[in-house]
């Protein structure tokens, strides 16, 4: 199942609505860091409040993804990941090294826009 | 029913015999219990003597002793009667239950039981010493009537024993570690006493579910109260961190014993992830500095 992605300003939000195949993964992470060029987006929001399980690939393929939209000028955050989820995923030793993570879009939201006004370039209106 | 002994099955071979070899039980019992009452005063203060001598139950007075005493013998007499050990059951329940918070030993229970078995015994020695053939025949039917009972109340004891080390256990579990909220989007964890790899677990799934609850960005761990770590609840500590970091908040572990700081370097835990400070004080005000807040002392 496709992961509908929404441009909200300089940011994207991809919303997962289902749990997710890896080939869905892998799909997701090309079609990020191409609209990342695309709409020249400052900062990304991956949504997993719905997915109650995080597997190894899952993992993987988010911490690879947030890392090539660094490089490629966005900066990635993860949010939503359930109580459940995150103790199941410690559990296994998938920590998400290195990647931004929040309780929710909100959060995440207020993330990203301290993070940009730090590194001095405001949120376009 | 009691256990044949086997001398008597060798004799009776026929179920006839075996009918009139019970209805002797019987009858012999009913007798036992008679010559019981009927010495039942002197028995039982010959036993509450036996008990004070081999100094059990020193945790209770002597009216108390006898008082129990007197209950526990006209129980035992009616078992034999009766054959049922259901009020002997319900009765040892309760007589744990009152007498385990005043630190009343299983040895001592079983010892005073066994005492009990002893001196009736013994007076059915000194009834029946002349006719040994008959001794023998009282003693078939009285003893596997008082091993039943020595049994059922020591299993009683145990039983009430287990279940309140397994209602305190829930109880330390249910109230040991409360999740605060101090300040808007600040939680703090006291936690106190011994942490086994279950309550570790618990609280992590505690902190996780409080953050998502409260919408906490920063939770302070104080484990000024905790006497020792091991390998294992140092992990979980750490996993304990890196989940609340994947649901976006910071932990904050302070309280270190010197102790514990020297455990967790000895076994070599990561504490490079680990934002530690001091005392509660001092995480608080770290917490506060994160949240941006600023206390200000305003003298009136």
């Amino acid at each position: 199942m496709e992961v509908p992605i929404l441009k909200q300003g300089d940011y994207l939000i991809a919303s997962i609505q289902a749990a997710l195949t890896d080939q869905d993964l892998l799909m997701l992470r090309d079609e990020l860091a191409e609209r990342v060029g695309k709409y020249r987006s400052r900062g990304v929001i991956v949504d997993v409040t719905v997915l109650d399980v995080m597997d190894s690939f899952a993992s993987r393929t988010l911490t690879a993804t947030a890392h090539m939209l660094r490089l490629r000028g966005a900066e990635t955050v993860i949010v939503g990941i359930q109580p459940e989820v995150a103790f199941a995923m410690v559990q296994l030793g998938l920590t998400l090294e290195g990647v931004n993570t929040m309780l929710d879009l909100e959060e995440g939201l207020a993330f990203l826009d301290r993070e940009l006004k730090k590194r001095g370039r405001p949120r376009a209106k | 029913m009691p256990k044949q002994p086997p001398k008597e099955r060798e004799r009776l071979t026929t179920r006839e015999a075996e009918k009139l070899r019970t209805e002797g039980t019987d009858r012999l019992l009913r007798e036992l219990v008679a010559h019981l009452r009927e010495n039942r005063t002197m028995l039982r203060e010959e036993w509450a003597r036996r008990i004070t001598e081999a100094q059990l139950l020193t945790a209770m007075t002597k009216e108390e002793i006898f008082a129990e005493a007197t209950s526990v013998y006209d129980n035992y007499v009616e078992v034999l009667e009766t054959g049922s050990v259901e009020a002997l059951q319900a009765y040892a329940r309760n007589l744990s239950e009152r007498i385990i918070p005043r630190g009343v030993e299983t040895h001592e229970v079983l010892g005073i039981v066994l005492l009990l078995r002893d001196v009736l015994a013994r007076s059915l020695f000194k009834k029946y010493q002349a006719d040994f053939e008959l001794l023998n025949r009282v003693l078939d039917a009285y003893e596997p009537a008082a091993n039943r009972i020595a049994n059922t109340v020591g299993v009683g004891f145990v039983q009430e024993r287990e279940r309140i080390i397994r209602q305190q256990q829930e109880a330390i579990r249910e109230l040991s570690t409360p999740v605060l909220q101090v300040r808007e989007r600040l939680l703090i964890l006291p936690m106190i006493g011994v942490i086994d790899s279950q309550r570790a677990r618990q609280l992590t799934e505690q902190v996780l579910r409080g953050i998502r609850m409260n919408r906490a960005k920063v939770v302070v761990m104080d484990i000024t109260g905790v006497p020792a770590i091991d390998s294992n609840v140092a992990n979980h500590l750490v996993q304990t961190v890196d989940a609340s970091r994947l649901m976006g908040a910071t932990v904050i572990v302070t309280g270190l014993s010197p102790e514990i700081a020297q455990t967790l370097v000895t076994i070599g835990v990561d504490l490079g992830k680990m934002n530690t400070v001091g005392d509660l004080q001092g995480g608080i005000e770290e917490a506060e500095r994160l949240l941006g807040y600023k206390v200000e002392l305003v003298r009136m």
